[in-house]
């Protein structure tokens, strides 16, 4: 018996869910980011679980790429947070509020 | 023999531009040289245009075409009459003499080049005024004497009370040039054109209520310019200038521009009887007014500068009776005497060192007898002693004003206004023995000041003693005999020259040359006895009578009513202006810029600076359009 495809999609749901709330609500810019790689992963698991449902291989290949650019991604967002360590010391998105107005 | 007269106004302004070119680095005390010869080439130029023969149908000499659009044109052109003339050889023949009196007078300014770069600019103006043949051209060259004034009495300008009387003379001016600007816009609006020839031509087409409107525009731009009440009060105020410039600009010249122009304009204000009526009764109310004023007056040049404004009261009075070749005439005398009395009264200052009050005059005859017998020929003349130059034409004057007084077609207002300037006459000759007795006879009230006092030098003295010849022998040598003498058969000429009623009388003019004549020694007599025999001092005649004394003296506060009514009124509107702009139309302005603010200030509270706030509203969007889009799809 295989698992339907609204499981897989119902998990990726939640990911990308608990993901936004993370964004949302965290105060540590740490934990953001993590978050954002947790709405990353919701989104794969869409993409892998409807190529794979539909039998096309351009989901796999989505996959791949977005694994890659988030690659990147995470390379430029933690230096940002390695130049930011260095100027702040509370390391809260709340305080980080200088584009104010 | 008429195609040089473009020579005329050429002499005078090449000597402006080589003075204003070279005159205050290289040429320094040469630019009174120059200047001087520019001018006696502008008199030979006028004089051989005189021998040469010039009659009221010589046609206007056309230099070029300055304007030209569609059937309108206007060439700088010159009007060649007797008219013109004789004003060509009053202009240059005066304005020469000055020329050679201000290099003496001015000898020590720093300023000479300037000087002697406007007075050239001056006289090229006014001989440009008389040329014109148009009205633009005539309007230009009234607004360049205008300039080159207020330029001569700013001259030294360091002072303040100098440099505020430039611009009183400038701002007064300005009320009668807006009324002749705009009788010169009706003309070309009614007439389609701005030459003399063709608006005179059709004055008989156009109603005369229009005629009479435009004539009082342009005799308003007259009583500005000619300095007649209630547009005076500039006058007096320009002797702030150096002595030669009133000589010539506010006694001799251009003072006399608004005579020539009512002159000039003759056709249209013959027109209507009313203008003829007011042009003659401004004219008898200043010359009683003004002479009145000059009673009490202290400082010699204000005198003078009252006398003129009462001498040409007495011109507008005869161009109001129609006596046009006798209001030239007094012109042409008056024009000679008073440029004596203010050259003298210069001599004395130069002497005084700068003094100006006759309070410290007394006793300077014997200092400077070439100045006192001069300007005691000058002061005759003006009183109009026969048989001096003022005799004759200040007798024909007051004639002319009371034969258009008896005349059946006259009115008997011009009874009045003879009466009146009779009793200016009285009191011009009273004025100018006050002026003459307090100045050179009596004691020397200033020791001081007199100790140091000497004759001018011969620059000065020379064109005293021509103008004096003037003043003595011009009135009998063209004025003889009455109403058909020299100047009378050449003015004539100018076709529809009024040729007052009476004219042949002869017993009439004869017991009226007595009436003036006998007021005139009367007022003489009368300043002997007040000044000379008892020697009284200016408190004394002025306890006399105060109240009379402080009117005159104060000069019928018509300053102070300028001042506080016109003045006051005016400041008191702008401030009202100044408020609204202030208050209203800046507080509509910042009103809009205060409600942009208000509404970005409550507004901005939306940027917050949280990222996070940010990305929950794009969240909430997001859910928000993707979940309207579901439902409603």
């Amino acid at each position: 018996m295989s698992i339907p495809l609204n499981a897989y999609l119902l998990v990726g749901a939640i990911l990308f869910s608990l993901g936004t709330l993370g964004v949302l609500m965290r105060r540590s810019v740490l934990i953001v980011f993590i978050s954002i790689e947790l709405m990353l992963q919701g989104v794969n698991l869409t993409f892998a679980a409807y190529g794979a449902f539909l039998e096309d291989m351009a989901g796999s290949m989505f996959v791949v790429i977005s694994l890659t650019v988030a690659a990147a991604e995470a390379a430029v967002g933690l230096a940002i947070l390695v130049a930011l360590g260095r100027r702040v010391t509370e390391f809260y998105v709340d305080r980080l509020d200088t584009l104010r107005w | 023999m008429t195609d040089f007269p473009w020579l005329i106004p050429l002499f005078p302004l090449v000597a402006f531009a080589i003075n204003g070119a070279f005159g205050p680095r290289y040429l320094k005390k040469a630019t009174g040289v120059i200047g001087s010869a520019g001018i006696l080439g502008a008199f030979a130029a006028t004089v051989a245009l005189w021998i040469g023969g010039v009659h009221s149908d010589t046609p206007d000499f056309t230099l070029y075409r300055w304007v030209s659009s569609g059937s309108f044109s206007i060439d700088i052109g010159f009007v060649l009459d007797p008219l013109t003339v004789v004003m060509l050889l009053v202009v240059t023949g005066v304005s020469f003499l000055v020329h050679v009196y201000s290099i003496g007078y001015m000898a020590h300014d720093e300023s000479f080049a300037r000087f002697f770069t406007w007075l050239p600019l001056f006289v090229f103006a006014m001989i440009m005024l008389v040329l014109s043949n148009n009205f633009l051209s005539l309007y230009v060259f009234w607004e360049l004497v205008g300039v080159c004034s207020y330029l001569l009495i700013g001259f030294w300008h360091q002072r303040k009370s100098a440099a505020d009387a430039a611009v009183k003379a400038f701002l007064v001016n300005r009320i009668g040039d807006f009324g002749f600007a705009i009788g010169i816009i009706l003309i070309f609006w009614n007439f389609g054109s701005l030459n003399y020839g063709d608006v005179f031509a059709s004055v008989s087409d156009k109603s005369p209520d229009l005629m009479l409107l435009i004539a009082l525009l342009l005799f308003i731009g007259a009583v500005g310019k000619s300095a007649q009440f209630p547009l005076h009060i500039w006058l007096p105020d320009a002797m702030e200038g150096p002595t030669p410039v009133s000589a010539l600009i506010h006694a001799a010249t251009m003072v006399t521009a608004g005579v020539y122009m009512v002159a000039r304009m003759r056709p249209i204000f013959e027109v209507s009887n009313e203008a003829l009526l007011v042009v003659g009764g401004i004219g008898a109310f200043t010359a009683l007014f003004a002479a009145s004023i000059g009673l009490a007056q202290t400082d010699i040049k204000r005198v003078l500068a009252y006398s003129t404004v009462s001498q040409l009261g007495l011109m507008f009075l005869a161009l109001g009776a129609g006596a046009y070749t006798v209001a030239i005439f007094h012109l042409a005398t008056h024009a000679f005497f008073k440029a004596l009395l203010f050259l003298g009264s210069g001599s004395v200052i130069h002497a005084m060192q700068n003094q100006q009050e006759m309070s410290e005059y007394g006793g300077l005859w014997r200092r400077m007898k070439w100045t006192y017998f001069t300007f005691l020929l000058g002061g005759l003349a003006l009183s109009g002693v026969f048989p001096l130059a003022g005799f004759w034409s200040k007798d024909e004057l007051l004639a002319s004003a009371f034969f258009k007084g008896v005349a059946s077609d006259g009115s008997w207002a011009f009874t009045v206004f003879w009466i009146m300037g009779l009793l200016a006459s009285l009191l011009t000759a009273v004025y100018t023995f006050r002026m003459i007795i307090l100045t050179f006879h009596g004691k020397p009230r200033n020791a001081e000041l007199h100790s140091h006092s000497h004759e001018s030098p011969i620059s000065m003295v020379a064109p005293l003693v021509v103008l004096a010849a003037g003043a003595v022998a011009l009135g009998g040598a063209v004025g003889f005999p009455p109403e058909h003498g020299f100047i009378h058969d050449y003015l004539y000429k100018v076709p529809g020259v009024f040729h007052f009623a009476g004219a042949g009388e002869i017993t009439a003019v004869i017991s009226l040359a007595i009436i003036s004549t006998a007021v005139a020694a009367f007022g003489i007599v009368a300043a002997y006895a007040v000044y000379s025999r008892r020697q009284p001092s200016p408190e004394a005649v002025a306890a006399l009578s105060p109240r009379v004394y402080g009117l005159l003296y104060r000069k019928y506060y018509v300053d102070e009513i300028v001042n506080y009514g016109i003045v006051g009124v005016t400041k008191g509107i702008g401030l009202i202006l100044w408020a609204i702009d202030a208050k209203i139309v800046d507080g509509i302005v910042n009103l809009i810029g205060w409600t942009v603010r208000a509404t970005s200030s409550l507004t901005r509270r939306v940027q917050t600076g949280q990222v996070q706030n940010y990305l929950f509203l794009i969240a909430a969007g997001a859910v928000v359009s993707v979940g309207a889009f579901v439902i409603f799809r």
